[in-house]
């Protein structure tokens, strides 16, 4: 496929605000999880990586509309490693309506919602005056908002295929670039912390009590996190930089939550990918592996990335540091690839103490630096959706 | 963007539950009754998926099995797919807010894994076979837009036959008294990258800056309905392909866009 150049990106995690700092906390391998605290929670006894200072961000009045933790989110990731101004130069570069905006999130302003309805004094109840369905609950109300702060006014749409949202919206902006409909596009994801997920990964005893552990012996699910991420997708005008090479997208046709048992919707999304990127499996030198560290997926992602990679690549799931961000997993992880090739850098698979011998593949225990060229990064969701994307330099 | 054909059309709305028997409807050779859709019984759905299935993924199944019924020959495992609803499963929304105001916030499991946006893509691929790509979306009220240009780009880039459907729910009170759009409403279009013995009309869309009025639907009962439901708005195109009168149909997208869409009938 034609590359597309990836110009600027930016991260806000548990780990803080912007690159430097995400970076900073990956080398040290410091995790930023800690036991849930979470609004009124107290029943539940999980590790969550939250983005702190959300209740201080003040949305600007004409788009106070879009008020939510949310939307605060976005706000505080956009405002990260200059990316806006990056943002206004394409603008000025093409057009506003010729820069696209694909958001993926899970559960958008869910817990805006979740306080409307806890603040009711019975069942039967209206919901508060203050409570905006449109621009908080929306699953597309934090793609409009990303559009409307940055005034971009090309095509959009929120993509929301669960933990594979964020990486979901490159195939869609490779699409409407190479459809002719934008020359530029914001792609991203955002989920935040809400009851729904933290409750609901609960009730399907997929919620660890304690730090996740991708590939370990011993893991017993996932810690949940929240975070966004973005980056600009501009057509490839020269040789050189960052780019989207490959991507490939698959469904399960198995199950509604868990993975095939042999990953074969996960091999089928890699093997995309590579052939997107007309790329061999030899010539990827690390994987960011979903990881989520249940039993089900790190097995089942295993069995499929053995399959076509063999048991050499090196291999780990950064969910140890950030927890599973759901919707926003996808951007979260291109963007630490990204900075695994412009630091020559593999993360270890933190808080991993000792491997399962039933994953056969090979997962690093340690950061190692060493020159990174290309990678793949895999995102698989809910509804058996599965993307896998290989960023890289591009020749 | 290159055009794509239409080889099929699959509908589920109040006093329309399919395309066979909407199209006296949509012409104008029928009087429009409104009437609530039955509970509909997905016929390709395992029988545990079935019983799971909630509202929002029996209706999303309603459009897209009437548009492939007519057509028994197709692969539906080759079939990529693109589900597009502006608010996802708002019943389920409305249940786990619910529960939180309860004593044990015990979020019931299956619930939870039909909260997914893309619940009903799930289900189709579950009842399909499909391993094919599979996207969900939404843009609000433009969601059918969106989902429009999603599934021709689906169908033009990876040149893949891909279903599209267009489906909202109308939601459980207190959330309706929050909604603008109120009613339930889907539509399924089979697109093909090239033309087949099934292609029944060719489409061409192209992206539009300058302001310009929206299409609306002929009939006045259907204005409406396309006003009171964000799938709805696909009305004035399945009204244009239920008359086979070739057609030039503007639509609202995001932000002060507009596409416009050419309809040649085959």
């Amino acid at each position: 496929m034609k590359h597309l150049q990836i110009t600027d990106f930016t991260l806000t995690t548990a780990l803080g605000g912007g690159l430097d700092v995400n970076f900073e906390r990956l080398r040290l391998g410091k995790s930023g999880l800690h036991p849930c605290e979470f609004f009124d929670i107290s029943d539940l006894r999980a590790w969550v990586g939250e983005v702190a200072g959300l209740d201080e961000v003040i949305i600007d009045k004409q788009l106070s509309a879009f008020d939510c933790r949310n939307n605060r989110l976005a706000l505080q990731g956009l405002k990260q490693d200059g990316f806006i101004e990056s943002v206004q130069q394409a603008i000025s570069c093409y057009g506003a309506e010729r820069v696209g905006v694909f958001i993926g999130t899970s559960t958008s302003g869910i817990h805006q919602t979740e306080k409307a309805y806890l603040s009711r004094e019975s069942e039967t109840a209206a919901l508060p005056d203050w409570y905006q369905y449109e621009t908080t609950q929306n699953t597309y109300s934090v793609a409009e908002f990303v559009r409307a702060y940055t005034g971009c006014d090309g095509v959009s749409a929120a993509i929301s295929t669960a933990c594979s949202s964020s990486a979901k919206v490159f195939a869609s902006a490779y699409r409407a670039i190479h459809s002719g409909l934008c020359d530029a596009a914001i792609v991203g994801g955002v989920d935040s912390l809400c009851l729904t997920t933290l409750y609901g990964f609960n009730s399907l005893q997929l919620l660890s009590e304690e730090l996740c552990r991708p590939s370990d012996i011993t893991r017993n699910g996932i810690s949940i996190g929240e975070a966004a991420g973005f980056a600009l997708l501009q057509r490839s005008q020269k040789a050189g930089g960052v780019g989207m090479l490959g991507y490939g997208e698959s469904s399960d046709a198995f199950h509604m939550s868990s993975p095939h048992p042999e990953g074969d919707g996960a091999f089928l999304a890699m093997q995309a990918a590579l052939h997107s990127a007309g790329m061999t499996a030899e010539q990827v030198d690390y994987i960011n592996l979903h990881g989520t560290a249940t039993v089900a997926n790190d097995f089942s992602e295993a069995m499929a990335v053995n399959r076509l990679f063999g048991n050499k690549t090196p291999c780990s799931s950064t969910k140890g540091w950030t927890g599973h961000t759901l919707g926003a997993a996808g951007i979260v992880e291109i963007v630490f690839s990204l900075m695994a090739i412009k630091h020559g850098f593999m993360p270890q698979s933190l808080n991993t103490q000792q491997i399962d011998p039933n994953i056969g593949i090979n997962i690093l225990m340690e950061n190692h630096f060493q020159p990174v060229n290309r990678v793949l990064s895999n995102s698989f969701g809910f509804g058996g959706s599965n993307v896998s994307l290989v960023v890289g330099e591009i020749q | 963007m290159k055009p794509v054909y239409i080889d099929a059309i699959g509908l589920a709305a109040p006093g329309l539950p399919s395309w066979t028997e909407a199209l006296p409807v949509l012409t104008g050779d029928a009087v429009f009754k409104s009437e609530p859709l039955a509970r509909y019984r997905p016929k390709l759905l395992p029988a545990n998926e079935r019983r799971r299935a909630t509202n929002i993924i029996r209706l999303a199944f309603q459009a897209a099995e009437d548009a492939i019924s007519a057509n028994e020959t197709l692969e539906l495992s080759n079939i990529s797919s693109v589900f597009a609803s502006s608010g996802g499963d708002l019943d389920i929304i409305d249940n786990i807010c619910r529960v939180f105001s309860g004593p044990d916030r015990a979020v019931s499991p299956t619930q939870f894994h039909n909260s997914v946006h893309n619940s009903a893509a799930g289900y189709w691929s579950i009842a399909t076979g499909s391993q094919s790509p599979s996207s969900s979306l939404s843009a609000c009220d433009h969601t059918f837009v969106a989902g429009l240009i999603e599934a021709m780009m689906f169908a033009t880039i990876e040149a893949t036959p891909t279903l599209l459907v267009v489906y909202d729910i109308s939601a459980p009170a207190p959330l309706l008294e929050k909604i603008m759009k109120k009613k339930t409403f889907g539509a399924a279009l089979l697109l093909s990258p090239v033309k087949t013995e099934f292609s029944c009309a060719r489409m061409t869309l192209q992206l539009v800056s300058e302001a310009r009025d929206e299409s609306q639907a002929i009939s006045t009962a259907f204005e409406s309905m396309r006003n009171d439901n964000p799938a709805a708005k696909i009305i004035p195109l399945l009204e244009c392909l239920a008359r086979k009168v070739d057609s030039s149909l503007t639509f609202c997208s995001t932000g002060s866009q507009y596409i416009d869409v050419t309809v040649t009938q085959c």
